[in-house]
């Protein structure tokens, strides 16, 4: 209790920021042409549809629970939404008949949304009213999905779906030019308007409160009169919207789509979480941690490349920062006797 | 003083869970404004008829009537917005959050979509006040202490403006002045015409506070009686439905030489024990008397090397040991029975064979590192036979026994070590009266074999009952060291209260 105050508790209270600021430091050490509004921008791009399946997967871990079936979820949003949105003038189009222009891109986005958050609704009830453990629930509904959705692309041809509509990839990869040298990307602004409501959610309202009482101890909060089942299914269904939308702007990026799409990102998106101090355990977690979480393997990913240092020796300093952070984080739970 | 009219009737509720009737024709007849006690041996149903009430449990049979209108709940939701509401014998609280989030969880006040956190603070502060607790709102609960996590479940459930509260247990951590303090508050729902239903294990506090009495045995109702019309050996006839004359087997032990001195004993991390010197003689019951918080579970933790030690000796037999880590404790022979059975004693989706072998797990391996398989079913049937475990079979799991069963359990699992000093902390916490009478004999037996017992008991009598000196912890000090054939609570409690 005395050392509460003390730069040292402060230090290892907040150590995650500082890791982030030293490989920050590092990097410029190695190279401070690294410091430039373009590598800025590229990094905030590239984090925004990261930062948005972190935070989606983020409420089941509070809720002491995970999900096995981001990536396939991601995957499914960006086949279908690549089948929906191809360009009027692309000769192999899927569906000829279809329109496009700006209503059809608004119209399958809420596709999208819908068709994942109702899939990872499945998820919830399982959890929820099966009491099936969340990682075994969404072990089976990741191959379940990924069965869907390769079915679906084998239907429509069984080829990456390419010539997406011009408009559509602008939506979601355009950007403002703020300064001469400084482009703020749209996905920059979507994962902003995100992360905002995300955290008003969660810190503000009543479905947030009893996300953190479930997590924490799902006893007290089914004692209290909270409807258990109910924040379960609601918080995977907020979480199914946000992959859908993920997928959705992360197609315009790699401009095709196949039934991998997507494959494997639920570990990067876990991985962050719980670098950014969400507990496995449930009940503990910030917006902050989990952006400052992503933005760390954000710049290593392109830092590290922009310096020079082998995408091998990436992996082993990400694989360190996942086991020391959340050593470190375990530290302040463990009781000294 | 008494209204003639119930707000609460439960008429022959019956409960089954899977090979077990929990509740066979139950009833309970509450009237407002009255204290009701409802008392019971460990498994006699109290619990699960209050679960019942408040819809944790959905009743097979059975008529639940709340001011004569016949309701039934399905979750504990339905209960709260009925005007009922629980103090859970478990703390249910969610560590993480603070004080006031978790008063209002459930049923947050709200401004549009949002939470309102200034109502919410203002609201907590007025109850947490008018109570006279005094505690921040903005805490986090992880950050407060043990007791007062449990007036703080008292305030939750007060705060619900309830017509009937339930307290299952709610002093079991509290402090005499705490427990003082909610009596006074009792005392006032009483007067504003309040019903309460009190579970406690304490005949003490039975009979100080309540004004009638209910009493189950084997989840059956065996009389309802008013308080003045009873005592403690009339409610433990009941309770245990036979005579009980003595709550305590007769001594017949003989301490003999000094086998443990500790000398100066004060360990590492706080809480703290500072300084403690006492010794241990062969054949002696010892007692640890002390208030929560006073650390006699952190002085049995350091001599057997779960806790750190900063510095101090032990001599064992005239001989110093260090007893740095638990393994070295035990093969110096000593064992440790802890405190809280279902977190550190039983491993309970296990069996009762597995439970009472793990701790002398060395002694039957054979040269191939394999166990050996007839001396371990031979030394659990002795366990069995000899603690009188009541039990199907060695392969039950351990947590379907009863408390009682499962400490003498693990109480056999430690005799099978062979140990010479044994510390028990807190052997009979949650166990019935007929198991503790079992559990005190068998206590008396261990000193008649020579063994050095030290018993931790938060339960007065108790330690005056089967002891034959008492150390009185006094935050963190050896506050005295009394003779317990002279002694008296007096002395005990101002003892206790020393270095307060």
């Amino acid at each position: 209790m005395e050392k509460k105050n003390s730069i040292g508790q402060f230090m290892f209270n907040n150590a995650i920021y500082f890791v982030l600021v030293a490989i920050i430091g590092f990097i410029i050490f190695m190279d401070d042409s690294f410091v430039s509004p373009r590598n800025l921008q590229f990094i905030l791009t590239q984090a925004s549809t990261r930062l948005i399946l972190a935070i989606g997967v983020a409420g089941l871990l509070i809720l002491a629970g995970t999900d096995l079936s981001v990536g396939r979820m991601v995957g499914l949003s960006a086949v279908v939404t690549a089948s929906l949105l191809q360009a009027s003038d692309y000769a192999r189009r899927i569906y000829p008949e279809l329109p496009s222009g700006p209503l059809m891109i608004v119209v399958t986005l809420i596709i999208v949304v819908i068709i994942v958050g109702m899939l990872s609704a499945v998820n919830g009830v399982i959890i929820a009213k099966f009491n099936v453990t969340p990682f075994i629930a969404t072990l089976g509904m990741q191959l379940v999905i990924y069965g869907i959705n390769s079915l679906y692309f084998d239907a429509v041809g069984g080829s990456p779906i390419a010539g997406l509509d011009p408009m559509y990839t602008k939506f979601a990869q355009g950007s403002i030019a703020l300064t001469e040298e400084f482009q703020l990307s749209y996905l920059v602004i979507y994962a902003t308007i995100v992360t905002f409501v995300m955290w008003v959610i969660w810190n503000k309202t009543k479905l947030g409160k009893n996300m953190f009482a479930v997590g924490g101890n799902r006893e007290a909060a089914e004692v209290s009169g909270v409807n258990v089942g109910k924040t379960i299914i609601m918080i995977s269904i907020i979480a199914g919207m946000l992959y859908g939308f993920a997928g959705f702007l992360e197609l315009a990026r790699t401009g095709s789509a196949t039934n991998n799409f997507g494959n494997g990102y639920e570990l990067d998106a876990i991985a962050a979480c719980v670098v950014g101090g969400v507990s496995f355990n449930g009940g503990v977690g910030s917006i902050g941690g989990i952006i400052t979480g992503v933005l760390i393997f954000q710049v290593i990913n392109y830092g590290f490349a922009y310096i020079n240092i082998s995408p091998y020796i990436q992996y082993i300093i990400k694989g360190l920062i996942i086991i020391i952070a959340v050593a470190i984080d375990t530290q302040k739970y463990v009781k000294k006797k | 003083m008494l209204n003639n009219e119930y707000v609460l009737e439960m008429i022959d509720i019956v409960k089954d869970f899977p090979g077990v009737r929990a509740l066979n024709k139950a009833q309970l007849k509450l009237r407002p404004g009255t204290v009701h006690a409802l008392m019971g041996e460990n498994g006699a149903g109290k619990s699960t008829l209050m679960k019942c009430l408040f819809g944790i449990y959905i009743e097979d049979e059975g008529e639940i009537f709340l001011d004569g209108k016949k309701i039934h709940f399905n979750n504990p939701k339905q209960a709260l917005e009925s005007g009922v509401s629980m103090v859970h014998q478990e703390l249910n609280q969610v560590k993480e959050t603070r004080v006031m989030d978790n008063i209002w969880l459930g049923r947050f006040p709200a401004k549009g979509l949002l939470v309102d956190h200034k109502k919410m603070y203002k609201d907590t502060k007025a109850i947490l006040d008018d109570l006279g607790i005094s505690i921040d709102p903005k805490e986090k609960v992880e950050d407060i202490p043990l007791s007062e996590c449990q007036m703080l479940e008292i305030a939750k459930a007060v705060s619900y403006d309830a017509k009937i509260i339930v307290m299952d247990e709610p002093t079991s951590s509290l402090t005499e002045r705490e427990v003082d303090h909610l009596f006074r508050i009792i005392n006032r729902l009483r007067d504003k015409g309040c019903a309460i239903v009190y579970i406690s294990h304490k005949m003490e506090e039975i009979l100080a506070i309540s004004d009638e009495v209910t009493i189950m045995r084997d989840g059956q109702w065996v009389a309802t009686h008013f308080a003045k019309d009873l005592t403690t050996e009339k409610i433990i006839n009941l309770m245990v439905g036979r005579d009980l004359t003595d709550r305590f087997p007769p001594k017949t032990n003989t301490p003999g030489d000094i086998i443990l001195d500790v000398q100066d004993l004060t360990t590492y991390y706080a809480p703290q024990v500072q300084s403690a010197s006492f010794y241990l003689r062969k054949g002696e019951v010892l007692g640890i008397a002390g208030l929560v918080g006073s650390r006699r579970t952190e002085l049995v933790e350091a001599l057997f090397g779960v806790r750190k030690k900063a510095s101090g000796t032990i001599l064992f037999h005239g001989k110093q040991i260090q007893n740095k880590y638990p393994r070295e404790a035990i093969k110096n022979g000593f064992a440790l029975l802890t405190e809280d059975r279902r977190k550190s004693g039983i491993f309970g989706v296990l069996s009762i064979r597995f439970n009472a072998k793990i701790a002398n797990i060395k002694s039957y391996t054979n040269s191939l590192g394999l166990l050996k398989r007839k001396k371990i079913t031979k030394d659990v049937k002795w366990v069995i036979d000899s603690m009188r475990v009541k039990t199907p079979s060695e392969k039950t799991q351990i947590r379907s026994l009863s408390g009682g069963n499962q400490q003498k359990v693990i109480l056999g699992r430690w005799l099978l070590t062979e140990p010479e000093i044994l510390l028990l902390d807190e052997p009979t916490r949650g166990i019935d009266v007929g198991a503790k009478y079992e559990i005190y004999q068998l206590i008396g037996d261990l000193a008649n074999r020579d063994k050095g017992v030290i018993v931790i008991s938060s339960e007065m009598p108790e330690l005056i009952g089967i002891t034959d000196r008492i150390l009185v912890m006094s935050n963190g000090k050896v506050a005295g060291i009394v003779d317990t054939k002279t002694t008296s609570q007096e002395e005990i409690m101002t003892l206790a209260a020393k270095y307060l």
